[in-house]
């Protein structure tokens, strides 16, 4: 091994291979505890992600029988949950509760941390050619800051007057007043310093994705040669780094509204015959902190399904991602335009309508790049020779979604529609399929391709295709019809609608939509349980590329060391989409490029 | 004892479909692996284009089933509403259309270009030409809407007319408040810190602009055909003003007044013609999540006659008499008459004062 002090790349990655040698006697903590090595720490947030994904799943089963069988009491309800379901029959202020905590679980902890957390963890150094992240010790710190507000966002479930109630988006006065639900009382105390401590987290775990990959990338990865997935997620943690401290400083400003007696988001209110002192804040306000993040967050969970789902379609057709520049720009676009479009989330607000008329055009114009996306995506298709992997099937089942999802868009988009569309069944059909099954299908398709890479083993493929064709055929038998429901007009975050005349004919169809949310969630739990069954007992994996694919992390030995690469790392040579060149079905990075070889 | 019989039932399909898994995999070692691996390569195409077939087969019958019960078969019962039903209709052709061809492509390309092993997949990486074609289409028409909607969201969110109706609303957990103006036309002032007792809406009674101000609650009156100006506060924490049948919302924020206008179209008699339902209601749903008691934020506007309007806005009593009744005129006159000075003249009740 080199010791050349010389500042040459392949070198100074040497020297780092040297300095790695000492970490391999460790010891169970600093292994699977504090470990700084960037693979453990990726099975880490992924591992509490499906702990946090079961919970968030779970919350949304128990609203739903409420939803769907409104009428009926269960008293093991009662034995569960206590005085929370009286009679067998969820209380309101609890039903809103778990509203609440699904949201907030499944956007913040599974598809914000367990998604990014784990995929820019785990392929942001195998994909680039790097030892390990830029900073391991932050890397480290990004986790236990994620699970320190796992903690405290968990333990909000067990205080007395409920966890935080007033929905995901926790809109001030309602969150900041402790007498206008009892979910704002200590419970949103716990949410809001959760949230502070899951943002520490993000924003170490952004720096360090950013610069792995602007400083870390092996000899030959110019940012051309990337990978769609590497793309995707440096987009992923831009976004994070510049979004999510205005939310940092919303949900601080929200703090010191709820215990310091400042009127930032109060203004003129009487609460329970209590005239409060407050005057001069903008309920408003919080609105542009909270959306300014929250927008972008929905790209933040999106982008980096949308790049795995990229290499997958890719690799399982045998054919080059079609475009690979037009991938990469649009999702420049996207991320460019994510900024710029989070007012669409307040069109019935008073918004100034001629402000408004500039988040119409900016969001309708993000359907552009989304769309060269999915032409891309069908393209890449056209002609290949396709494998259905397990992966393959979700990142189909992705592209799916993300067109259904993504149609609907262009209706909320519009402001006068959204004066109908906004609040209703509408919003929550359209948001659940592009950005909550679509991501989650871009996550499996992403643990089922590299479940190999992770732990030497593959997955049990008969429960991943039932897992997959349960969960597509129930994602849209829950979500289509809701589209009817919106359309009229009926509101989301109902407890009931019995008592009124023009939504309650649906009665019959929220029975059906909760009873087979029930069957998804069981699909579910059969992933979770072919996931921890196969890391002991999956099929072994025999060799180092079982895909046949083009990236670096599948050069690396079948269970890699910390460190990654046992000898040099290998320099690359090509982009990552090689596929089907030349009547060859495929040409890893790190092959040279021929003499003979054709130029596209 | 059922849900354990359930849950026995379900895990009994768990340990099935274990058993079938774990069968699977050394089926396929016994087989050989890339046979194996083949033959669900083709049973994975056939459901996915199966799916596509039954899927298409499901939207029409989803469609069949549910359009019945949205608001499309009635029509919207505002003038704005008509224009957001039109451009809902030209949204959903446009977004149909690309749902159709993408879907059916998707799927389609899926089982069409499954492997096969006399196939080479086509080394295709990128066409300048088509992924031009493909960014100017979509910009095209999405233009086109765009277009269409600000003309209609400006016209909407613009000035309401100036014979306009005005009717204040108030939300509160978990309730609706309506003030109408009286015969001067004009709200009298508020300030929130005056909010007392029956005082509930905290109405500055010095103000001599409030004396015939009419306080109502649940359930608001308008007349068909004129517009009507809402002027929407909150007293809490933030509500929304729903009028699914008038395609319309607007929040309702503590401290930030807000305005809606729109001009009824139908009776609420007319509209229980239309829809062929006697109970048929205009509903005012809070659509802003407002705490516990949110989904029961039901108001209720009746749109009837100008002449039945008239007639019951004459039969209110201003709100200072309930507030400062020492302002109540002596009732000397029958039952009868006193429905025509209900609104006394605003001088009388400024002297009074």
């Amino acid at each position: 091994m080199s010791t050349s002090a010389a500042l040459h790349h392949e070198d100074l990655h040497s020297a780092h291979d040297a300095h790695h040698e000492h970490h391999h006697h460790e010891t169970f903590i600093s292994k699977y505890v504090f470990s700084q090595d960037h693979k453990m720490i990726s099975k880490q947030f992924l591992i509490t992600g499906i702990i946090w994904a079961i919970i968030g799943g779970l919350f949304s089963v128990l609203f739903r029988l409420q939803l769907g069988y409104p009428e009926a009491t269960f008293p093991w309800l009662e034995d569960l949950l206590g005085h929370w379901a009286k009679g067998g029959k969820l209380n309101p202020e609890f039903y809103y509760a778990l509203v609440t905590m699904h949201g907030t679980i499944l956007v913040f902890f599974v598809l914000t941390a367990g998604l990014s957390g784990t995929f820019a963890n785990f392929l942001i150094p195998l994909q680039i050619g790097a030892r390990d992240m830029a900073s391991p010790m932050l890397n480290m710190l990004s986790y236990w800051f994620f699970f320190l507000a796992s903690i405290i966002m968990f333990s909000s479930l067990f205080v007395q007057t409920g966890p935080a109630s007033g929905g995901w988006t926790i809109y001030p006065p309602l969150s900041a007043l402790g007498d206008a639900s009892s979910g704002s009382k200590i419970g949103m105390d716990l949410w809001l310093v959760s949230m502070a401590m899951f943002i520490v987290s993000s924003l170490l775990g952004g720096l360090n994705y950013i610069s792995t990959i602007l400083n870390l990338r092996t000899k030959g990865m110019s940012m051309t040669r990337m990978p769609l997935t590497v793309w995707a997620l440096f987009f992923t943690a831009i976004l994070g780094v510049l979004s999510f401290p205005v939310l940092l400083s919303g949900a601080i400003l929200l703090l010191f509204d709820r215990n310091l007696g400042t009127s930032f988001f109060l203004s003129d209110i009487v609460i329970g015959g209590k005239i409060l002192p407050n005057e001069g804040g903008s309920a408003i306000l919080f609105q542009h902190l909270f959306w300014f993040l929250g927008h972008p967050e929905v790209y933040i969970i999106l982008l980096p399904a949308m790049g795995m789902s990229s290499e997958i379609l890719s690799v399982n057709s045998r054919k080059p991602i079609f475009g690979y520049m037009a991938m990469v720009g649009s999702m420049f676009a996207i991320a460019i335009l994510a900024f710029l479009v989070w007012a669409h989330h307040m069109f019935v607000t008073g918004l100034n309508p001629f402000l408004g008329a500039f988040f119409v055009l900016l969001t309708l114009l993000i359907a552009v790049p989304s769309a060269i996306k999915v032409f891309n995506w069908l393209t890449t298709l056209w002609r290949g020779n396709i494998r259905f992997t397990p992966a393959m099937l979700f990142a189909i089942g992705f592209v799916s979604m993300f067109i259904s999802g993504g149609l609907t868009g262009i209706f909320l988009g519009n402001s006068a529609l959204d004066i109908h569309l906004h609040d209703t069944y509408f919003v929550i059909a359209h948001f659940h399929i592009v950005m909550g099954v679509a991501s989650f299908f871009g996550m499996f398709a992403g643990v089922y391709h590299w479940f190999p890479k992770m732990y030497g083993r593959f997955l049990n493929n008969t429960m991943a295709y039932i897992h997959f064709w349960i969960s597509i055929v129930g994602a849209y038998l829950i979500f289509w019809p809701m589209h009817y429901e919106g359309l009229a007009g009926m509101p989301r975050r109902y407890y009931d609608f019995s008592m009124w005349e023009s939504f309650k004919q649906f009665g019959g169809l929220n029975e059906f939509i909760s009873f087979v949310s029930m069957i998804v969630f069981a699909a579910q739990l059969l992933f979770v349980f072919n996931f921890f069954y196969s890391i002991f007992k999956g099929r072994k994996v025999t060799s180092t590329n079982p895909w046949g694919a083009n990236t670096l992390e599948w050069t690396t030995p079948i269970r890699p060391g910390h460190g990654n690469w046992p000898g040099e790392i290998p320099e690359v040579h090509r982009g990552a989409y090689d596929y089907g060149k030349d009547g060859r079905e495929f040409i890893s990075q790190i092959e040279p490029v021929g003499e003979n070889e054709s130029h596209h | 004892m059922t849900e354990i019989l359930l849950v026995a039932i379900a895990v009994m399909i768990f340990v099935v479909i274990f058993q079938i898994a774990k069968a699977s995999e050394y089926v396929s070692v016994l087989k050989g692996e890339e046979k194996a691996r083949k033959q669900n390569n083709k049973i994975n195409a056939f459901l996915l284009i199966s799916f596509l077939v039954l899927g298409l087969i499901g939207c029409w019958w989803c469609n069949d089933l549910y359009y019945g019960k949205t608001l499309f078969p009635q029509g919207a019962a505002s003038d704005h509403g008509e224009k957001i039903d039109l451009m809902l209709y030209i949204t959903l052709a446009v977004t149909g259309v690309v749902f159709f061809i993408t879907q059916i492509l998707l799927f389609w390309f899926a089982y069409k270009y499954q492997e096969k092993d006399d196939r080479k997949a086509y080394y295709f990486p990128h066409n300048t030409k088509l992924e031009l074609i493909w960014t100017t289409v979509p910009a095209i028409f999405l233009t086109v809407l765009v277009v269409f909607g600000l003309k209609y969201w400006f016209k909407m969110t613009g000035e309401a007319p100036k014979d306009a109706i005005v009717v204040e609303v108030t939300g509160h957990q978990f309730g609706w408040e309506f003030r109408y103006p009286g015969a001067d036309k004009t709200l009298g002032r508020k300030n929130y810190k005056l909010t007392k007792g029956a005082n509930s809406l905290g109405v500055d009674f010095d103000d001599p602009a409030s004396h015939d101000d009419i306080h109502v609650g649940t359930t608001m009156h308008l007349p068909v055909g004129k517009p009507v100006k809402f002027v929407i506060n909150a007293q809490d924490v933030i509500h929304d003003v729903g009028l699914s049948h008038f395609r319309l919302k607007m929040d309702a924020v503590p401290g930030i007044p807000t305005t809606l206008w729109f001009t009824p179209l139908y009776t609420t008699v007319q509209m229980k013609e239309k829809t062929h339902n006697a109970n048929f209601t205009y509903e005012i749903s809070c659509d802003q999540m407002c705490g516990r008691g949110h989904y029961s934020m039901r108001g209720v506007i009746i749109v009837e006659t100008e002449a039945e309007y008239n007639k019951w806005l004459a039969d209110q009593k201003p709100e200072i008499w309930s507030v400062r009744p020492e302002t109540k005129p002596r009732e000397t006159a029958p039952a009868d008459s006193t429905a025509k000075s209900a609104t006394p003249p605003v001088a009388a009740v400024v002297k009074a004062n």
